[in-house]
């Protein structure tokens, strides 16, 4: 059995942590991780409750291939209900930590209630208790994770935990492990911080937490599974080489690159910022930004990347803290901190990533912040008194300032951490924050990419790059290539890429396996981990009713067929450049169709049959 | 012919493949805490590097061992633990110059690297090639090809 079947229950009031089994009705239903802990998050939460009311659960969940040879098998997610948006919020995330928590025994951390004091988890394989972290609140993430392992004298120990954003409850704060993977979206970690729950600190040593239900026939299929990405041209060249920056000058060039705010969709700074930028070598040092790729736990792809800055930059010339390696910009993270306010200098790039990791903020969502204040500066609306300093269109010294304070709360950065859409909210300009349920869009244009639009409007976390993939059908033609400006389909297409993201997402396994598999590839893998029948059609109705679950929660929450929105600077305002010149987002043809391939009413609800059908 | 673990820390990503595979082979279990080959991040430096034990000819561990515990598999050239023998006292934890052979609590006993009795599963796993299992006697190949293909064969063409 792929599951430990145990679940960790902290009631962070009492301080105490019990131990229940797992519910496997559930598991059979919701597989693990995304699916799982919603469902749990679900059955015992009102969806009404405030996300910073001790009413709010936090639940760390692995998938049932986390901590297995399966190429990528070692993520985990993290379930709330998110400060962000008010919908749910569910942020996955890499590095070792997932796989370590499953070694010691655990599917499953729920944190209910709130602490009185500061405190963090100590998880050492069944014993887990509460350990005061008085002498870890104010410090960083990167401080919290050595002080723990000196504290422990244990460099083994595996760490998650908040810096300072989430303890200052930035909306956008996110979860940090092994120093540079992140749980980071939708403003979990300001959740965390909200709980006065600093960390959660992990040694798993046991051999049988966990089996798999046929060890034969797991390797036989994780075996061929590697081949596959291997063989792949995205996931085994483009991504190892280049990592997710393989995207910056393709998306660029075809005309759907978000910059200053959504106002343009090419950026002329673009090639300054790219993976191919990263491999050259800097006319100050000699150096490449790029150091080396880096690899999550388990993954034979290993798109990430360590990066090292050019110690006499600006940014970090008196702060060898920085000049060391650490993990380097995503396309997400180059694209929101770069072309979504049009700066174009790669090392404050760096240095502001720097800065979201060490502290936990999430990069998409700040640097579209701070495209959205530099559009309010731009007209006029905010002034240099209010922000402290100038803020223009293209400001390195200004992006970096405001990561700076928004990191220590202090300033200007107080309001920048409020996000978008609070921001313009707050000086009257709702329409130009770029937002979808209140959560910044990531790095590609919904005019540009019509499938995306829709995939935006309708994702249950808010806007998101990662429940709905249009991109591989749009530009890269996986599994079948689509016009970017056409709409017949894309409903269809984006169903089916939602369900089988959530089962990605419920496995234990990364997303960006996809590029190469397919269900045909992924479901042997479960199969052969998991007891019990894992056939392709059961997994897509797993994800299907996930889909729908997160989406009984949002309505539960109170949030509406309105709120599958896009911004009217999409709807309205045509592209300006390239090959998408003159487009704008057609969501009113594609919403009703998805609807109804969704099985919901004309207000987006899902209907009784629907409900029955998927035991929802 | 004998053949020896070869690592080359350049190409490893830290995605912990082998100490996964070396767990399974041991303890049927992905748990990397049991594994014997260690992977190290010096993160500041943007390194991974495996690491393991060597087989050395004049094995300490087995030269300091009191009961005989560990002995030479002569067909891989592995020193192995023999669990039975093995009563736990970790003179041979103290006596190895790279820290290659530990104490497990679970057992009583020591363990070390054994060479899977001579088809490395940490070999098998890797994805980039980091870890290869190689003719013994040519560890130094592939550093040699390398400045090989740097030796300028032509100079009279310059």
């Amino acid at each position: 059995m792929a599951w430990t079947k145990n679940v960790l229950r902290v009631n962070l009031e009492a301080g105490t942590c019990a131990t229940e089994p797992l519910n496997m009705d559930w598991a059979r239903e919701y597989l693990g991780q995304r699916g799982l802990g919603t469902k749990y998050l679900c059955s015992e939460m009102d969806p009404k409750v405030d996300p910073f009311s001790p009413k709010n659960k936090l639940i760390f969940v692995t998938g049932p291939l986390t901590g297995t040879m399966a190429a990528t098998g070692g993520r985990y997610s993290v379930v709330t209900k998110g400060p962000l948006t008010g919908a749910i919020a569910c942020s996955n995330s890499g590095g070792y930590f997932g796989a370590e928590l499953k070694f010691a025994g655990w599917d499953m951390v729920i944190f209910e209630g709130a602490s009185p004091k500061p405190v963090y988890l100590l998880i050492t394989d069944e014993k887990a208790e509460l350990v005061d972290a008085s002498h870890l609140w104010g410090r960083t993430v990167w401080e919290t994770e050595e002080i723990i392992k000196k504290q422990h004298q244990d460099p083994q120990i595996r760490v998650a935990a908040i810096g300072r954003a989430g303890e200052n409850r930035v909306l956008y704060a996110g979860i940090v492990n092994d120093l540079h993977r992140a749980a980071g979206r939708s403003g979990v970690g300001a959740v965390m911080g909200s709980k006065n729950l600093k960390a959660l600190a992990v040694r798993g040593t046991r051999t049988d937490a966990y089996q798999m239900a046929d060890p034969d026939a797991f390797f036989a299929a994780t075996e061929a599974g590697k081949k596959v990405l291997a063989a792949n041209g995205v996931t085994g060249q483009g991504l190892p080489t280049y990592g997710t920056q393989v995207l910056m000058n393709v998306i660029n060039e075809l005309g759907a690159l978000p910059t200053r705010n959504h106002r343009d969709v090419q950026f002329e700074g673009a090639m300054a910022i790219g993976g191919e930028a990263m491999h050259e070598k800097r006319p100050t040092d000699g150096k490449a930004n790029l150091v080396t790729n880096g690899a999550c736990f388990g993954c034979t792809i290993a798109c990430g990347r360590i990066s090292r800055m050019d110690p006499g930059h600006f940014s970090v010339k008196d702060k060898p803290q920085y000049h060391g390696a650490s993990g380097g910009v995503e396309y997400e993270a180059a694209w929101a901190l770069g072309a979504a306010n049009g700066v174009s200098d790669l090392e404050a790039l760096t240095y502001a990533n720097f800065l979201c990791n060490e502290d936990g903020f999430d990069p998409i969502s700040f640097g579209a912040t701070v495209g959205a204040a530099m559009e309010l500066y731009d007209l006029g609306i905010l002034t240099k008194e209010e922000v402290g300093f100038e803020l223009p269109f293209g400001s390195t010294e200004a992006m970096v300032k405001l990561a700076e304070l928004t990191a220590r709360g202090e300033g200007f950065g107080k309001v920048m951490g409020l996000g978008s859409r609070r921001l313009c909210a707050k000086y009257g300009r709702p329409d130009l924050s770029m937002t979808v349920k209140g959560q910044e869009f990531p790095a590609y244009d919904g005019r540009g990419l019509q499938g995306m639009g829709l995939a935006y409007a309708t994702s249950n976390r808010g806007a998101c790059h990662l429940r709905g993939y249009m991109v591989s059908p749009e530009v890269l033609g996986i599994p079948v290539k689509m016009e970017p400006q056409a709409t017949e389909g894309k409903p269809a297409m984006l169903k089916a890429f939602q369900d089988l993201t959530a089962v990605v997402d419920s496995s234990g396994l990364c997303l960006f396996t996809t590029f190469a598999w397919g269900l045909s590839d992924i479901q042997p893998q479960i199969q052969a981990a998991c007891e019990g029948d894992w056939s392709e059609d059961r997994l897509l109705l797993v994800g299907e009713r996930i889909w729908n679950l997160e989406r009984e929660f949002n309505l539960g929450a109170g949030l509406t067929a309105k709120d599958d929105n896009l911004p009217p600077r999409l709807m309205k305002e045509p592209a300006k450049t390239g090959p998408q010149k003159g487009a704008v987002s057609k969501l009113d043809i594609m919403l009703p169709e998805y609807y109804q391939l969704r099985g919901w009413s004309a207000e987006g609800v899902p209907t009784a049959e629907t409900r029955t059908r998927l035991g929802v | 012919m004998q053949k020896s673990l070869h690592i080359d820390p350049n190409k490893c990503t830290g995605c912990l493949q082998c100490e996964m595979a070396c767990a399974w082979e041991n303890y049927r279990s992905f748990t990397v805490a049991k594994s014997r080959i260690k992977v190290f991040t010096f993160h500041q430096e943007g390194r991974f590097v495996p690491y393991t034990c060597t087989q050395c000819d004049e094995a300490w561990c087995l030269i300091a061992c009191p009961v005989d515990a560990i002995r030479l598999d002569p067909v891989t050239g592995a020193k192995i633990v023999l669990e039975a023998t093995c009563v736990g006292c970790k003179v041979c934890t103290i006596a190895c110059p790279f820290g290659t052979i530990n104490y497990v609590a679970q057992t009583g006993k020591v363990q070390k690297c054994d060479l899977c009795g001579g088809e490395p599963a940490c070999a098998t796993a890797c994805p980039t090639d980091a870890i290869t299992f190689v003719d013994s006697d040519w560890t130094g190949l592939g550093k040699m090809r390398q400045w090989a293909g740097k030796t300028d064969t032509n100079p009279a063409t310059v």
